[in-house]
């Protein structure tokens, strides 16, 4: 076999201007379009692990829900829909502005990126505090997972469907809030970049794969939120 | 090694560089912070062997309590039931997530596939090291479990017995979790590399069947592994807080978790053999020193056994309390997955057919694969044969054919490249004598080991047993006597490994007259693989001689 | 070829037996035949082909013809493996109507049989020869199985459901069971004999109502206490002294009972089983003759153990 010679420096160097334009250029890629292809389709790659992760969680309920059909109806009646539905929009919303953020650094626009990686912060936290509000009031009426349940007023007396129900909402929405808070540290990170003026039309892969993200844990809601607070 | 020059072979022609990626830098914190993805395999080989060592030992603790019907050994218990259970349980879960998940693609892939690919490097350097440190973790958790009194619900984890008895259950799972994410980032990263990274030139059906195997493996890894993840969170989260999902006591149903823990682990099994494979697809081209027979249908063959993989779970749930119809369902399935198999081992033969062979102790393993794995996947198809499946299940059968195609097919795989990649990775040439000499011992020891517990389970005699009837004793001491075989031809593996490195470098670039990338670079290679980048201008496995002298 | 067969499996104790056996020596002999194919190959290959300087190989890279052939014909085998296997297994999928049916709990370390006459064994079992019999299992605890390897049979036992596992024995004797699922400290101490009787004999067992009871041989008014709970005793008879639809059985013992007819009978032994055998014979006064007969339903053990438990209850 033979090799014939593209011309690249040959140290490999990491310093700075080693590759002529930007300090963010990894030695193993031989142009920073190849890097941001590859850094968008290892994003997409671990996205597919998340949807299989929830995945389990989602067969796991339909099949408890399929041996507790009654208990699930009943316990799903104490789940407010118009906190669920105010989260559903607040969520769209961040998605919407994580979109706008990412289109601004794109378009060297700094102010703009900072802007609207607040927004989707800010979109974030009041999901939050929604969800806690949620979680509290099942706290205080004794609809917990497992054998924390303690709640009175149930039609099927000494059934397992309640508790089993609130077990999968608490690990659901659970797993699901912990993407969120760690969506906002990240997002706060590349907040922080941004400001910084790291970002521009050359080099937003950041934005971009944290986008990719915030949109999955977005989705991942549009399905938890009928599942648990529409059905019938 | 008198041999003719393969076309490949580069023997002795460029002097060695005197800098490479071992001494490019030096002190612990280089090796500990490197995003080299050379040294990190190297990291990598260090762990998986001290795993498999830990793990070789509580398999001879077993093999040597099994010795009598009663666990008595000169007048002496050995070893307690309590821990006996226990002993086997971590044999087999070191073996499987501490050893040999992440074996083959995490040492030797990722030693081998950025240099086979002609790249300087894996896609995400910073993620692989980041994986390293999943693995270490997860491997720290597990032995700390082990410290505090060690777990005995087999590595499986049914339910409902994993989630009610006692010790460092929730531990161990969230060892095992953290051992996932390590395994699930090595795949996404093999997977982005090998789209984006390869040489020019170097298109699908150019790549060398190493990479397509690691390539089906990676696939399977990021797809399946997340759902160990989230039934092992399920698990804890049920001996916690009882949740009701695997417990009939609390409303759950435990052949769910069955359902849940084997759609990960059959797939698990094929991200074992897959690299094996791998391996393999390059030992019999390069030592037969012809063109691998067949490589269309082999890359086929081997993204078919990932796929199908994900289908089959249900044949480790015969006997479990599945509905009758998804028994039948998975037993025909389960003979789909058998072709693929026979199709690589009939390509390989092929291969070896008009070569013109040669009997380094790689290729003493290689055939010892073929030999083995022959008999690991033939005798899958009893298992997978409904009538005679409801005898041999849970028995000693299975036990025999798991290691025939886990031990036997992967790992002899694995050795079998890693002396092959040996003078690569460290400059050195290791003893060809007690190469050969180990080999025969480790064939010998394995199959005297194992192939006598074939004949222990279809007597009869079940799984995880610390007592038995008499009448097994005799089988039961030829496979002790073959474990110390088999012991005694690793250490000495061992042992000439190790001591190799003592010598000064004394490789050439190109040993085996391989046709592969990686025997461009120097032994060992330089810390960014590549002086220039290379281009693919030949198919692989091209052993027809060059016209044009250079 | 029978020795090998009968080496490498273990008796056989049924019909069914015989044919798993057969498809089992039918795989062997297959796979042996492929085995020697490949190694055979692997060797010859390695031998004729071995090194010779100067050697240049064929640049064989595929060969359509047969690599069809080589995909086709193993698929067409596995096809027919497959349907081989369902066979037989479709054989034993279901159980016969009219099997006698045994209830079997599975708990850690132990078995417990239940007939259908209500006869109880731990750890053993014994049945007809010639006749379908169904085991009808649940566990009390974790997964157990419950394995009889000279019947080719295996299911796992899992708490909360049932499942089951039959077969038609046809060999007389001691045939082993043991439990094929891992549940623990005693997994592999978790075994007993079936026991394949004739008619004669097995009549003769279920006489003996089953070999529960030898448990308490020594302290059988513990034995006792589960037969007042088990059989009814305790909806008309109380034990600590109330009074019921029967006499209460507190401090009766040796004592001197009246009967409604005027005639006073010492409580002893000989009172107790007819009593319980014929209880229309004497009616204690107060108390109306409703006492059902448990003659046939009563096993000398079960009576014994009444007996020794109205004794306790001074």
């Amino acid at each position: 076999m033979s090799t014939t010679s593209i011309d690249l420096p040959s140290h490999g160097g990491h310093g700075h201007g080693a590759h002529g334009d930007d300090p963010h250029h990894q030695h193993h890629f031989t142009t920073m379009e190849q890097q941001f292809d590859t850094a968008k389709l290892g994003m997409w790659l671990f996205i597919a692990t998340e949807i299989l992760l929830f995945g389990g969680l989602f067969v796991g309920f339909g099949m408890m829900q399929n041996r507790y059909p009654r208990e699930f109806v009943e316990a799903h009646e104490h789940l407010v829909r118009w906190q669920g539905a105010l989260n559903t929009v607040v969520l769209l919303i961040s998605s919407f502005t994580m979109v706008l953020a990412v289109e601004s650094a794109k378009t060297n626009k700094r102010a703009k990126t900072v802007g609207f990686l607040a927004l989707t912060i800010v979109c974030a936290c009041i999901f939050l505090v929604v969800k806690y509000f949620e979680y509290s009031h099942k706290f205080e009426e004794g609809w917990l997972p497992g054998k924390y349940y303690h709640a009175v007023g149930d039609s099927i007396a000494g059934s397992h469907g309640y508790a089993t129900f609130f077990s999968f909402y608490f690990m659901m929405t659970g797993l699901h809030g912990i993407h969120i808070v760690v969506g906002i540290a990240i997002l706060t990170w590349i907040l922080l970049r941004a400001k910084k003026g790291e970002f521009s039309s050359t080099y937003y892969t950041p934005v971009e794969l944290v986008g990719l993200y915030w949109h999955i844990v977005d989705m991942i809601w549009i399905y938890l939120f009928p599942l648990y607070y529409l059905i019938q | 090694m008198e041999h003719a020059l393969s076309p490949g072979a580069r023997i002795g022609d460029r002097p060695r560089p005197a800098v490479n990626y071992l001494n490019a830098s030096k002190g612990i914190m280089s090796w500990l912070g490197t995003v080299d993805h050379k040294r990190i395999g190297i990291m990598y080989l260090v762990g998986v062997l001290t795993a498999f060592l830990m793990g070789g030992c509580f398999a001879l603790l077993i093999r040597l309590s099994l010795l009598t019907p009663t666990h008595m050994l000169f007048g002496k218990v050995l070893l307690t039931a309590e821990q006996y259970n226990r002993v086997f349980t971590l044999h087999g879960a070191i073996m499987v997530f501490l050893f040999i998940i992440p074996a083959i693609p995490a040492s030797l892939g990722n030693f081998v596939l950025p240099l086979m690919l002609g790249a300087k490097d894996v896609a995400f350097p910073r993620l692989n090291l980041f994986s390293f440190y999943l693995w270490l973790t997860g491997a720290i958790m597990a032995i700390v479990a082990m410290v505090l009194g060690a777990v005995d619900t087999g590595w499986t984890f049914y339910t409902p017995y994993s989630t009610t008895t006692d010790g460092p259950v929730t531990l161990m799972i969230l060892a095992v979790f953290i051992l996932g994410f390590s395994s699930i980032f090595t795949g996404l990263n093999f997977i982005a590399t090998v789209h984006k990274l390869r040489a020019p030139g170097m298109g699908w059906f150019d790549m060398p069947l190493f990479i397509w195997g690691i390539y089906a493996t990676a696939v399977i890894q990021v797809m399946a592994t997340p759902v160990l993840g989230i039934t092992l969170v399920l698990l804890a989260l049920e001996r916690s807080f009882g949740i009701g999902i695997f417990d009939p006591k609390l409303g759950g149903d435990p052949v769910l978790f069955q359902h849940f823990f084997w759609f990960y682990s059959h797939p698990a099994v094929y991200i074992m053999i897959l690299p094996g494979m791998a391996i393999i697809s390059e030992l019999i081209p390069t030592f037969s020193r012809k063109t691998m027979f067949g490589y269309r249908a082999m890359a086929y063959a081997s993204v078919s056994l990932a796929l199908v993989s994900f289908i089959v779970w249900g044949h480790h749930m015969f006997v479990a309390g599945q509905s009758q119809l998804a028994t039948v369902v998975f037993s025909a399935l389960t003979f789909l997955v058998a072709i693929p198999s026979g199709i690589k081992v009939f390509n390989w033969l092929g291969t070896m057919y008009q070569g013109n062979i040669s009997f380094e102790t790689p290729m003493l393993y290689a055939i010892s694969f073929l030999i083995l794995f022959a008999i690991g996947g033939l005798t899958g198809i009893f298992l997978g044969t409904l009538s005679t499946d409801v005898h041999l299940t849970d028995t000693y059968f299975v036990v025999a054919h798991f290691h025939y195609v886990m031990m036997g097919s992967t790992v002899i795989a694995f050795i079998g490249g890693l002396h092959y990649w040996w003078p690569k990775m460290t400059g050195r040439m290791y003893n060809e004598n007690w190469g050969r000499i180990a080999c025969g011992l480790v064939f010998i020891g394995f199959n005297m080991t194992f192939f006598t517990q074939f004949f222990l389970g279809s007597q009869g005699m079940p799984r995880r047993y610390y007592n038995y009837p008499d009448q097994f004793q005799h089988l039961h001491a030829v496979s002790t006597v073959g474990s110390w075989i088999l012991g005694l031809g690793l250490f000495i593996t061992l042992a000439y490994l190790l001591a190799s490195l003592r010598k000064p470098m004394d490789a050439p670039d190109n040993p085996w007259g391989g046709t592969t990338m990686e025997w461009l670079t120097s032994s060992p290679p330089i810390e960014h693989n590549f002086e220039e980048q290379p281009v693919l201008e030949r198919e692989p496995y091209d052993y027809r001689p060059v016209v044009a002298s250079k | 070829m029978d020795w090998l067969r009968n080496w490498m499996m273990p008796p056989q104790g049924s019909a069914y037996a015989a044919e798993v056996d057969f498809t089992y020596m039918g795989l062997f002999w297959l796979c042996a035949v492929m085995f020697i194919g490949i190694a055979g190959a692997a060797a010859w290959f390695s031998w004729r082909y071995r090194f010779r300087p100067g050697r240049v190989t064929p640049h064989d890279t595929h060969n359509t013809k047969l690599e069809v052939i080589w995909t086709v014909l193993p698929l067409m085998l596995c096809i027919g493996i497959f349907f081989w296997g369902l066979n037989g297994w479709l054989k034993y999928a279901v159980a016969p109507g009219d099997a006698m049916e045994i209830q079997v709990t599975a708990k850690k370390w132990l078995w417990q049989f239940e007939y259908p006459d209500g006869t109880r064994t731990v750890n053993e079992i014994h049945v007809p020869a010639h006749k379908a019999v169904k085991f009808v299992m649940t566990s009390e605890d974790v997964i157990h199985d419950f394995f009889v390897p000279d019947m080719r049979v295996k299911h796992d036992i899992i708490p909360g459901r049932y499942t089951e596992v039959w077969f038609t024995p046809t060999v007389l004797g001691k045939h082993r069971f043991t439990c094929a699922e891992y549940c623990g400290k005693g997994h592999s101490d978790m075994h007993g004999d079936l026991s394949v009787d004739n008619d004669a004999d097995y009549a003769k067992f279920l006489e003996t109502g089953g070999t529960e009871w030898e448990q308490y041989k020594d302290h059988m008014d513990q034995w006792g206490k589960i037969q007042y709970e088990r059989n009814g005793c305790s909806t008309c008879h109380s034990v600590d002294g109330s009074k019921s639809k029967g006499p209460s059985w507190k401090g009766i013992w040796h004592k001197m009972e009246e009967l409604n007819n005027g005639t006073t009978v010492l409580v002893d032994e000989a009172y107790v089983r007819e009593s319980m055998l014929y209880p229309q014979a004497k009616i204690v006064k107060g108390f109306e003759p409703i006492m059902p007969s448990f003659n046939n339903l009563l096993r000398d053990n079960q009576i014994k153990g009444l007996i020794a438990y109205i004794q306790s209850l001074q």
